[in-house]
């Protein structure tokens, strides 16, 4: 171990998490606007993945190109689903609910990858995919790059889309409080079917370059799955900017950890500093103190 | 007491139970009955705690491995021969599952619902992974059990009737719960926790204390498995699905209920296993489970106890109305109905 190698894990740990980040960001919208915990966000993410895949196998298209149409179908996928599945769930046991419905949209869905693309693990590839360029003396991979750079891209959209439209205002009113936001005559479910589908439309840049950095089949989406989750009660369920900064950090010390100790226990450093951080906090980085649970 | 109707019925069951075995003579087949009772009884302990609370749980799996893996250690460590002895440990694997239970719930229910859903998916991927990479656990090679010598054409019905037992002490406990004090304080923390804990209802306390109740099935349930499969590795008996399908098996019959989660255990734990003996072809039995879950959870969100409930609460209904009298006050619900 020597300090280079630590700096390759800081770096390599920010590109990565920034990508981590997006995807949870997704996540989080959508549970802080429906109160619905999307355990179905890992597996769209590797439905963006196959879709980029296919597009470059097939058609000869380039992953980064190919998000002008991954993204927009993944936005209606989300929408369908939406319209078809969330309107019926209420009642106190939603959340509960919603668990087992997109866990069971899931499971369709992973069926259905697997008869199409097999079990075989695959990988997206493209002339940068396995190429480094050096700077300073340290050497960057193109793909990290590319997608911290389109990670940011995306996420100032989403920034610019929440903080300077009026659309944007209502979302965020809608994550701030529903019944109020209804009251102000926003109309909650259109504002619902829209986050849906931003945040399952979201998954297609974060599938893109996850397939380009790792070999994937279908069943990678429980792994995937299981760190999404853990980010978004890190930042605090909900909050926005807290499954940034929770994505960033936990990657980049699952990294460090994978430097410093050992690959084995890097995974498990990720979970074990959730149990920590929620033992002192237990709304999270960023989450609000629930002041009552109706 | 014993000849009421509803009691009747229990009886009825149980002795059905029993004879199940004499029925089914292909071991293939024994196991799967084997396992729908583990998983049944899993199922019912669930509810007791996750149904009765509110509080979803989706990492108990982490007691069925702690269960798994102490029956395999203590056994092997003991030298415990490979007879029916092994079954004193079952009781054992709940218990340590219990004492695993007691810190994780300190922590995991500091939380609230939502939190905690995702909180005890955390700790059960720490449990997973440290089975996976620890020295004792044996690693991804798993543990091999004492061999039992028994013929494979008998050989599940010991464990059959091991696991029985197992089912009917989570059935009784769940009952006795439901009709306790106690259970009735985890229904009002379900029903709203802030005004339980303004009544003078300790939250937290019967909170751990229906968590920890519920682990002890648990780990009976992985120690029997551990037992009967003579090999555990780290990905089956702490396996993400167990999680799942133990709430969709309790949604699926009826969350909250007591006979629900028994249904819906018996029901789809057979249906499944049957199915992945039956078919190859594990995408299409994906598709399958997936849209039948969707289904049931979309026409009947409150699980098949509920509706079929629903359903002849209405009919009688129908049928009075239509006998009494046309009255000039009809109430409300009954208007909806008809």
């Amino acid at each position: 171990m020597n300090s280079s190698a630590l700096i390759h894990a800081v770096i390599d740990g920010v590109l990565t998490g920034s990508v981590y980040a997006l995807m949870a960001t997704g996540l989080t919208l959508i549970f802080g606007v429906m109160d619905i915990i999307n355990v179905a966000q890992g597996i769209f993410v590797i439905l963006g993945a196959y879709l980029s895949y296919a597009l470059s196998v097939h058609w000869g298209i380039d992953p980064f190109v190919g998000l002008a149409i991954t993204i927009p179908t993944l936005f209606f996928v989300g929408i369908a689903v939406e319209k078809a599945f969330f309107g019926r769930l209420k009642g106190p046991e939603k959340t509960a609910m919603s668990i087992l419905v997109t866990y069971a949209i899931s499971l369709v869905i992973e069926g259905t990858l697997n008869m199409v693309f097999t079990v075989n693990y695959v990988q997206i590839q493209a002339w940068y995919v396995n190429k480094s360029f050096r700077l300073f003396g340290v050497w960057f991979p193109y793909i990290y790059v590319f997608g911290f750079i389109m990670a940011a891209i995306m996420l100032s959209g989403l920034y610019i889309l929440l903080y300077r439209t009026r659309f944007g205002a209502s979302i965020r009113a809608s994550l701030a409080d529903q019944t109020a936001a209804a009251l102000v005559g926003i109309d909650v479910r259109r504002v619902s079917t829209i986050c849906f589908g931003i945040g399952i439309a979201l998954t297609a840049p974060g599938g893109m370059i996850f397939g380009a950095t790792n070999t994937f089949n279908a069943s990678t989406s429980y792994d995937l799955i299981s760190r999404l989750l853990t980010i978004i009660v890190l930042g605090g369920m909900g909050s926005l900017g807290g499954a940034l900064l929770a994505g960033i950090l936990m990657v980049t010390l699952e990294d460090l950890v994978g430097v410093i100790w050992s690959p084995v226990w890097s995974t498990l450093s990720f979970f074990l500093v959730l149990v920590i951080v929620l033992s002192v906090r237990p709304q999270g980085l960023f989450g609000k103190q629930s002041a009552r649970v109706a | 007491m014993l000849l009421q109707k509803k009691n009747l019925l229990w009886v009825v069951a149980l002795v059905i139970a029993l004879f199940v075995p004499q029925m089914i003579t292909n071991p293939a087949y024994r196991q799967i009955a084997v396992i729908t009772l583990i998983f049944t009884a899993c199922t019912t302990s669930w509810n007791m705690f996750s149904g009765y609370s509110g509080y979803v749980a989706l990492g108990s799996a982490a007691f069925y491995g702690t269960g798994a893996y102490t029956m395999a250690l203590v056994a092997n460590h003991m030298h415990v021969p490979g007879n029916g002895d092994m079954f004193w440990l079952v009781p054992l694997g709940g218990l340590a599952a219990v004492l695993v239970a007691i810190p994780v719930g300190l922590v995991a229910l500091r939380v609230r619902r939502h939190t905690f859903v995702v909180i005890t998916i955390a700790i059960f991927f720490v449990f997973q992974l440290s089975a996976i990479n620890a020295n004792f656990t044996g690693g991804t090679g798993g543990l091999t059990l004492p061999y039992v010598p028994w013929q494979i054409q008998n050989y599940h019905l010991p464990f059959y009737y091991v696991a029985l037992v197992v089912l009917v002490f989570a059935i009784l406990l769940s009952a006795g719960v439901r009709r306790s004090r106690f259970g009735l304080q985890l229904l009002a923390i379900r029903d709203d926790e802030d005004r339980a804990l303004g009544l003078g209802v300790k939250v937290f306390q019967v909170k751990l204390t229906g968590f920890a109740m519920s682990a002890f099935t648990f780990g009976m349930g992985g120690a029997l498995y551990a037992m009967m499969q003579g090999q555990i590795y780290p990905q089956f008996v702490f396996d993400p699905m167990f999680d799942i399908t133990i709430a969709l098996m309790a949604f699926f019959g009826g969350f909250g209920t007591l006979l629900g989660p028994i249904i819906g255990g018996l029901v789809l734990e057979s249906a499944q296993q049957y199915l992945t003996v039956t078919y190859s072809n594990g995408s299409l039995y994906l598709i399958l489970f997936g849209v039948l879950f969707l289904l049931v959870i979309l026409f009947m969100p409150q699980g098949i106890v509920v509706f079929v409930r629903d359903r002849m609460a209405q009919r009688q209904d129908r049928l009075e109305s239509a006998t009494k009298p046309a009255s000039t006050e009809t109430p409300v619900a009954q208007g909806v109905h008809s």
